[in-house]
């Protein structure tokens, strides 16, 4: 197996991810209403309700529909994360999973690519968002959209690399209900996307450091700064390290020796 | 009997395999050993641990104990070299049902380092030999349960594997489908001297000139040529020395619980 083996191999896999986004056509396009239906319903309920104070990167009172497009950004990224990955375990009983590791490439790389195609779709799925919502005048500084760009790419590696190691983690599933109300719900509502955290601090100094925690917090506030231009540095380090941390578990997950394949008999 | 020792390099060679879900012992201590060109029936009941002697063949996971060995390459150790050399067919359809047949093979042909001209050559040869070329822009979904299995089939041989792995490749097949997977793969066996090893639950499926290997609660309880296993059984025909060779293991002291039937 030479590099030409190992590209041929990723972009096998990134092509087959996309043609699934694209020809599954209720998930093409429940991705893309989901963060819009947010942004047309939630977003115009709260407007009267929450106001946001200038805080950064903000440089003016920011209606509310802005405050939270960043966090429906790292929504959308975390649905696909969840999605494509888990996907696999219920999907005919890993039977996809099963044919990508029979590859006789390493483990570590097919799970790696996979969730390299994984953020390519979640990537493009973000900037399709960003297109709708400036109609919305969620307008960014123009070189915000470029800024942005590694900023999504991390916060998809992480978010990503969660959905593989539950998918190795966890033995059945009966459906996506299960991972809406113990993973998705959890990680969004207990985060900065929809309140800043100073509001959150107000009400419960325990829920604010459970949100200060909270992985997907510093996926949104790593993406808030950089659609803005500006830097995260401790958002960037914690989500960088989740993902290496949760990468780690994934391919310790999958070990044909250790991991939990084996204890759950491989969908039998 | 014991498969005579090997003089050239087996294609499949399982030795002292034993493997256990926690308390359950699934597989003991299960041995044989495939000859290129070979067509061996793994016969076994549902449960009899077929499934998961395949998912240890293709390293889904590791045995707790024993050895497998690819045209002796350690499936531990070298499961790379392993790997390439296996074509897999598993129990239940792997396609995906968006997809079109050529993109769902050439997603796998891209899983063994193919891609470009030499891939579609590839691709557009094993379907033309399963009397698929004229659906390969079709997408999966639209084709019936014995046409994908064909797929499946195409696709398992992409990567021109000289050991082919089917688990209950038949199952949910019409009589006809079914009877044109065997042949194909049989033919495959002869032309391509390429080693099979079909695991199924229907006896009728291991005709006199296969080799068996009966499986039974985790045991290999005979193995070698049918008729071979027939004689040593004393019976005419496969059906009877299976229900001989079972019901004499139902009757052995750790198997009280009566007859199978």
């Amino acid at each position: 197996m030479t590099p030409i083996h190992y590209a041929r191999c990723l972009g096998g896999i990134v092509k087959r991810e996309a043609l699934r986004w694209t020809q599954q056509r209720g998930r093409f396009f429940s991705a893309l209403v989901r963060p819009l239906v947010w942004l047309a319903i939630f977003a115009a309920g709260f407007h009267f309700v929450l106001g946001v104070s200038i805080i950064p990167p903000y440089e003016t009172y920011i209606p509310y529909e802005v405050y939270i497009a960043p966090g429906l950004l790292a929504m959308i990224q975390l649905f696909n994360g969840m999605q494509s990955s888990l996907s696999m375990v219920y999907d005919r009983e890993m039977g996809s999973m099963k044919t990508l590791l029979v590859s006789p490439f390493p483990r570590w790389f097919l799970l790696t690519a996979k969730l390299l195609a994984s953020v390519v779709v979640s990537v493009v799925q973000a900037y399709i968002f960003l297109g709708i919502a400036w109609f919305w005048e969620i307008d960014p500084p123009p070189l915000g959209y470029l800024s942005v760009l590694p900023a999504l790419i991390l916060s998809g590696l992480m978010l990503g690399a969660l959905g593989l190691v539950l998918s190795s983690f966890i033995r059945q599933l009966e459906n996506f209900a299960g991972v809406m109300n113990f993973v998705i719900f959890p990680m969004f509502f207990a985060s900065s996307a929809l309140y800043p955290l100073w509001r959150v601090k107000e009400s419960s100094l325990t829920l604010y450091w459970i949100c200060q925690a909270n992985p997907f917090t510093h996926a949104t506030e790593l993406i808030r700064f950089a659609l803005y231009g500006q830097m995260a540095p401790l958002s960037a380090g914690v989500v960088a390290g989740a993902t290496l941390l949760f990468m780690v578990l994934a391919v310790w997950g999958y070990d044909p020796g250790r991991g939990l394949l084996a204890r759950r008999g491989g969908g039998e | 009997m014991t498969p005579a020792p090997q003089v050239t390099t087996a294609a499949l060679d399982v030795s002292g395999l034993s493997h256990a879900f926690g308390p359950r012992q699934v597989l003991r201590d299960v041995g044989f050993s495939l000859a290129p060109g070979d067509f061996t029936v793994l016969l076994g009941l549902n449960g009899a641990g077929k499934t998961t002697l395949f998912a240890l063949i293709t390293r889904l996971y590791h045995s707790r104990q024993g050895r497998i060995a690819v045209f002796g390459h350690d499936i531990r150790r070298q499961p790379s070299a392993a790997l390439a050399a296996m074509g897999v067919v598993f129990q239940q359809p792997t396609l995906d049902l968006d997809l079109t047949v050529r993109q769902n093979l050439a997603y796998h042909a891209s899983l063994h380092g193919l891609a470009g001209s030499r891939a579609r050559i590839r691709i557009e040869e094993e379907l033309e030999r399963v009397g698929l070329a004229d659906r390969r822009d079709t997408r999966v979904r639209q084709l019936s349960g014995g046409q994908r299995r064909r797929v499946e089939l195409a696709r398992a041989l992409v990567h021109d594997p000289a050991l082919l792995l089917l688990d209950e490749p038949t199952v949910g097949l019409d009589i006809e489908s079914r009877r044109f997977l065997i042949d194909h793969v049989r033919h495959l066996c002869r032309s391509r001297d390429m080693a099979v090893l079909w695991a199924t639950h229907l006896i009728d499926e291991a005709d006199d000139t296969a080799k068996v290997i009966v499986l039974h609660q985790g045991q290999v309880l005979d193995q070698g040529p049918v008729p071979q296993v027939t004689a040593r059984a004393g019976v005419p025909t496969l059906r009877a020395a299976f229900d001989t060779l079972t019901r004499q293991h139902q009757g052995t002291p750790q198997h009280q619980e009566g007859a199978a039937r």
